[in-house]
């Protein structure tokens, strides 16, 4: 099961980040998984949130440039050893990961955690095989 | 096709001798009404009756643009100032401007000009030009507008912005023709695109006529596509009557320079000699056809090349290559002389670049090129646009010798233009 992520292109200019959380605050939406990847010069700011479509139009009225793509969430026991299972599947069928951050969740007993893969088909089809199980965009909307 | 066919086929034995007998006439009144430029010719002990052959101009002393502005406003006048009809300025950024003016046979001759490089381009009778230069004191729009009224098609008098009227008016009146700067053909292109106009399908325009500012054969090439239309290359400055000095045809392989009207010379700008024919230098140019003002060998600053072949239209005026630059937009980073249009071409040619850049110069010679990226460009990949960063860099390095930091920009953060683009913001103080 795939999920929406939203990513935003953001040049290094004082406040950007702030605008962009700021139009989104403004359009009541929240956001429930973020992460920041960062060099010198600029980032790409990776966002699931419960309305990407919505989200995404928000963000490009506010000049933002923004690119709507598909990642995959997966529910992992929260102790030791729960997110190296999820790799060790990924691992042994040779998948690479781009990039992984993980869940805000109220509840705390599981912990999930947002994955992108090169092969995103490959690595939906390890884990299912594994009986992992991947969070609907459904899921994203409970949480 | 030609709008004077006998002098634009002109044998080159007999345009010399049109230019040596124009080039005697002009240096007569010169010296006989212009105190300034009788002075020169005292300073050297020079009599217009020394200048016997067209290779004699190189005893002749130049003008530059600060005799332009000590001679602010009516100096360099040689008629009666009644007899003037006309007053341009040239933009200056920096002290006063220079004044440049027209008699009523000045004006007519400009516009001939302007209809032989728009008769040159295809433009026939139905042709609609929508003319986006500034109208005013500046010379683009009014001189383009007299050529275009004396080929005798519809000029629409525009004027440059207000982007959302400008396509309004395309669509209503059917505009095949346009005429403004690159920096805003650009913007104009970007514009239309974000609203859906796809100009081949929407939009009747057929060639565009771009001028006031160099820019890169890449930026044409991109811009062709963009818009569906021909570009052709314009030359000229407000000293020189401002756009038809010299006009591409319809092979676009150099502008042809109306010989019959201007002397040209292209000259090494560091020793004033002239260069072999097909080296680049500064062009030099001097009005042989002007009545209200007439300038002597005026340094433009330009730098371009003469092609020395003889072009395929039939037209025997030489073909001069785009401007390469103008010598006081040089800068020198590191002992290493470059030009914005170097940089402008090599961004131009990487995908995923936008029309937009700045090049920033800080202390110590730190350089900084600001290049906004293509909305389409961006698909969340850090490493893509990490590659096209180092891809921009190298290629960068490779042009101008000197390794640059690149900065990638979200689309649209540079200022746009509507004019003249500020390419270069040097903050050295030096």
């Amino acid at each position: 099961m795939k999920i929406k992520q939203i990513s935003v292109f953001l040049e290094n200019k004082k406040g950007r980040l702030l605008e962009a959380t700021e139009a989104l605050a403004k359009a009541d939406i929240n956001i429930r998984a973020l992460s920041i990847a960062d060099t010198s010069e600029f980032g790409i700011l990776r966002l699931i949130v419960q309305d990407p479509d919505k989200a995404k139009e928000v963000l490009e009225k506010n000049d933002f440039t923004v690119r709507v793509s598909d990642v995959i969430a997966v529910q992992v026991v929260d102790s030791p050893g729960g997110l190296a299972s999820i790799l060790k599947i990924l691992n042994d069928n040779d998948i690479n990961v781009e990039y992984i951050y993980a869940f805000i969740q109220k509840s705390g007993q599981k912990a999930v955690v947002v994955l992108k893969m090169e092969d995103l088909e490959k690595g939906i089809k390890a884990l299912n095989e594994k009986g992992v199980i991947l969070l609907t965009s459904q899921d994203i909307l409970q949480l | 096709m030609f709008w004077q066919e006998e002098i634009e086929v002109i044998s080159r034995e007999e345009l010399q001798r049109i230019q040596l007998y124009s080039l005697q006439e002009t240096i007569r009144r010169l010296y006989y009404n212009v105190p300034f430029y009788n002075q020169k010719f005292r300073d050297v002990n020079l009599k217009p009756d020394d200048i016997k052959s067209l290779e004699d101009i190189q005893r002749l002393p130049f003008t530059t643009r600060d005799d332009l502005r000590e001679n602010y406003p009516y100096g360099l006048l040689a008629v009666p100032r009644e007899k003037i009809v006309r007053l341009h300025t040239s933009s200056g950024t920096t002290g006063k401007p220079k004044a440049i003016f027209f008699t009523k046979k000045d004006i007519d001759q400009s516009a001939e000009l302007i209809a032989r490089c728009l008769i040159m381009t295809g433009v026939k009778s139905d042709d609609i030009l929508q003319n986006m230069m500034t109208y005013g004191l500046f010379t683009g729009a009014l001189v383009m507008h007299y050529g275009a009224e004396k080929v005798g098609i519809l000029v629409i008098p525009a004027g440059p912005g207000n982007t959302e009227r400008q396509i309004a008016l395309m669509q209503d009146f059917g505009s095949t023709c346009l005429h403004l700067t690159p920096s805003y053909a650009l913007y104009l292109a970007e514009v239309m695109d974000s609203k859906g106009i796809v100009p081949q399908r929407d939009l009747s325009l057929r060639r565009a006529y771009l001028g006031a500012e160099p820019y890169s054969e890449e930026t044409r090439i991109k811009l062709e596509n963009m818009l569906g239309i021909d570009i052709y290359n314009s030359y000229g400055l407000s000293e020189m009557n401002g756009p038809g000095v010299a006009f591409e045809c319809k092979y676009k392989d150099g502008m042809h320079i109306w010989e019959d009207n201007f002397l040209i010379e292209v000259l090494d700008p560091d020793t004033d000699e002239p260069v072999p024919e097909g080296q680049e230098g500064e062009i030099v140019l001097t009005t042989l056809k002007r009545e209200g003002m007439p300038l002597l060998r005026y340094r433009t600053k330009d730098i371009a090349k003469i092609i020395p072949d003889t072009c395929r239209c039939g037209r025997t005026h030489k073909r001069i290559s785009r401007i390469f630059g103008r010598v006081d937009d040089m800068f020198i980073v590191r002992g290493v002389n470059i030009f914005p249009q170097q940089i402008e071409r090599v961004l131009m040619g990487i995908k995923g670049v936008a029309q937009n850049y700045q090049i920033h110069l800080e202390a110590y010679d730190k350089m900084t090129v600001k290049v906004e990226i293509e909305q389409d460009f961006f698909d969340g990949n850090i490493e893509k646009l990490l590659a096209l960063k180092s891809r921009i860099t190298e290629k960068l390095k490779s042009e101008i010798l000197v390794t640059p930091q690149v900065e990638l920009l979200e689309p649209g953060t540079l200022p746009i233009s509507e004019g003249k683009a500020q390419r270069v913001i040097d903050n050295r103080n030096l």
